[in-house]
């Protein structure tokens, strides 16, 4: 099937009445969690995933994708408005857009930050159309050894850039690897780590971990304090948004820069729209004729880190759509997802489910036509999110998560491993363990031990299997190449870097 | 003083961490290395347990020696109290869906939440609580068809 055959597919799935609605839903949701602090996509998916086991795992995925790439939107509303990030990604929004916002331009700095996530999302997609499927054919002559160096290099990659310390990266990515290895050995039928417990037979259900560590590990770390919302004063100067010809103009550049670092950055495992945003803005910068006014409210300051992050979603979707491998957490949950549908997540996927594949490229061209017309005319209803008290916004969250687990086991056990996954997911904040990486052991656990045993079992116990073979020697020397970044002092100080402009 | 630092947190962490790797890799030795068909079940788990081990007393070794050199960062433990209790108290309401069922369970936790974590209003605290705990009835068993812990009282 070709790309375009496949689109024309695409999109006979995507606007099928039912579809749209899960995307009006997908992109509706992610603004709002995009607007509101506290509240990240990965949290918000994990909540919702066990309520998209009675759908069909096409509208699934179309929503699910949904709130991925419209928490960026609504991401950048509050960062102009409030200067206050409604999620990371959109930090660096906050440096020209606030600044304009200021000055009475708020409505040209909403609407050009739609504008450019609109241009950079779509051009995400494009990518993500046109590099999914050659990468999956080249990966069809992937066998185990390839795979295992595979995970392990995606993993790497990650631990690299999740948090200061790499110790605990790789320390938090073991952990989820245990958990993987919890209940019975499908080789040898052999119960690992059960504790003499039935129910941990089937070992532990991935929706608990991911609620209990992303959402309710959240929303502990939030209710530290006792704030109440803040109402905080909205700009005025929002009944123009759209931005001038000249506006346009400025940011020709921005937009180009914007869509093509985010997409490869995205493609990166643990790079993430963070620094997608951040690399851009720097570049944006740099090439500025203008650049000692960035800081003060220059319009491509905000078109080049909001399109960056948009066009990120696409790139990440394809390591993940090509490969069965995720780049964060969102994308980890993504893969669980599919996983738990009864995919399986790899180079066949596009072959033996292009309505899945090709329906949600084709739904994430009309989703981002549905942010634009969204986020433009709404955004100061949308800003009034905002004044939602927290006393009543937490507690629906621990309901929504309670509902969530339960939903998929009806059991009570599950639930008090939930209290305990979301104990755990406090600590691992309050300790500066990051999360992504026990996800990601975690959902890759299962397969990378596959992997492993029945490499050994090709080479009948030789390891020298491993790097034996081309692709996966490269790959193993590029993970511990990766891993040794530490080691050397400027590298580190730019992982450094980079990991503190995520924080 | 109860004042404990980061530093103090990765110490204890480490050697929780490093303990773990040792009940891993004990736990190991009771399964299959080998078998005939090639790794057994317990290989994987072997390797990672021992790299768990060497990682966290990295860790260990790492912040006795930042403990010399720098100064410590306080935890404010106020807080720390503060995310537990709310955590207490879900896990309060969790242990009582069996016998109260989740409307009531959730809607005792809601007004806890909101009367005493929060200290709103006694009123507008049962009231929140009893509206989000019928908003989630009626949602999820009424609307959706989805089943959801019955208690003594029957919903």
């Amino acid at each position: 099937m070709d790309i375009i055959t496949g689109l024309w597919n695409g999109f006979a799935v995507a606007l099928a009445p039912i579809n749209l609605w899960w995307c009006f839903v997908g992109v509706f949701l992610g603004t709002i969690v995009g607007i509101m602090p506290g509240l990240g996509p990965p949290a918000t998916i994990a909540m919702l995933l066990p309520l998209t086991f009675q759908m069909a795992p096409a509208s699934a995925m179309i929503m699910l994708s949904g709130i991925y790439y419209g928490a960026k939107y609504g991401g950048s509303t509050t960062s102009i408005l409030l200067n206050v990030p409604g999620e990371s990604a959109s930090v660096v929004t906050c440096l020209d857009g606030y600044q304009m916002a200021r000055k009475g331009r708020a409505g040209a700095a909403l609407g050009i930050a739609a504008i450019a996530s609109f241009i950079a999302g779509t051009v995400g997609v494009l990518g993500l159309m046109l590099v999914a499927p050659p990468l999956a054919k080249f990966a069809l002559s992937f066998s185990s050894p390839e795979y295992f160096a595979l995970m392990v290099l995606g993993l790497a990659m990650v631990v690299l850039l999740a948090g200061r310390s790499m110790i605990k990266a790789l320390l938090a990515m073991l952990v989820g690897l245990w958990i993987a290895t919890m209940g019975t050995d499908l080789f040898s039928s052999t119960s690992r780590f059960t504790f003499g417990n039935m129910e941990m037979l089937d070992g532990i259900d991935f929706v608990v971990v991911a609620i209990g560590i992303f959402a309710l590990g959240e929303v502990f770390c939030n209710m530290e304090t006792r704030e109440s919302a803040q109402v905080l004063p909205v700009p005025k100067g929002l009944r123009n948004l759209l931005p001038t010809m000249q506006d346009l103009k400025d940011c020709r550049f921005a937009f180009i820069n914007g869509s093509v670092v985010g997409f490869i950055t995205g493609v990166l495992p643990g790079a993430g729209s963070t620094i997608a945003s951040f690399i851009s803005y720097g570049i944006e910068k740099a090439v500025s004729k203008r650049r000692e006014l960035f800081g003060t409210g220059v319009i491509e300051g905000v078109a080049a880190p909001e399109g960056a992050n948009n066009s990120e979603t696409g790139g990440a979707l394809v390591p993940l759509l090509t490969l069965g491998i995720p780049g964060s957490g969102t994308t980890a949950i993504l893969l669980a997802a599919l996983v738990l549908w009864g995919f399986k997540p790899g180079p066949l996927l596009i072959q033996e489910h292009p309505d899945l594949f090709w329906g949600l490229v084709a739904s994430m061209y009309i989703g981002n036509v549905m942010l634009l017309v969204l986020n433009l005319p709404l955004v100061p209803v949308f800003a009034q999110l905002l004044r939602l008290p927290v006393h009543i916004l937490y507690p629906l969250i621990f309901g929504i998560s309670i509902v969530g687990v339960y939903t998929v086991s009806s059991s009570l056990f599950d639930l008090s491993m939930l209290m305990a996954f979301g104990l755990l997911g406090y600590l691992m904040r309050k300790l500066d363990y990051p999360a992504a990486p026990m996800v990601l052991g975690l959902v890759l656990g299962d397969a990378m031990e596959r992997a492993l045993r029945q490499s050994l079992m090709m080479s009948q116990g030789d390891l020298t299997i491993l790097v034996a073979r081309p692709i996966s020697a490269v790959m193993l020397v590029i993970a511990v190449l990766v891993l040794l970044v530490p080691v050397f002092g400027s590298l580190n100080r730019l992982r450094l870097q980079a990991i503190e402009s995520e924080d | 003083m109860e004042e404990k630092s980061q530093k103090t947190g990765d110490l204890w962490s480490g050697l929780a961490l490093a303990a773990l790797g040792v009940y891993i890799v004990v736990e190991a030795q009771h399964w299959d290395y080998l078998g005939p068909d090639g790794p057994g079940a317990g290989f994987f788990p072997l390797w990672y347990g021992i790299a768990m081990i060497v990682l966290s007393l990295a860790l260990v070794v790492s912040s006795v020696k930042r403990a010399r050199s720098t100064a410590d960062t306080a935890m404010d433990w106020r807080r720390v109290m503060r995310a537990l209790l709310v955590w207490a108290a879900l896990v309060v309401c969790v242990a009582m869906l069996k016998l109260l069922g989740f409307v009531l369970s959730y809607a005792l936790f809601t007004f806890m939440v909101v009367a005493v974590m929060y200290q709103r209003p006694l009123k507008s605290a049962a009231v929140i609580a009893v509206t989000s705990a019928a908003g989630f009835h009626l949602i999820f068993p009424t609307a959706l068809g989805v089943t959801l812990p019955v208690g003594v009282f029957g919903f």
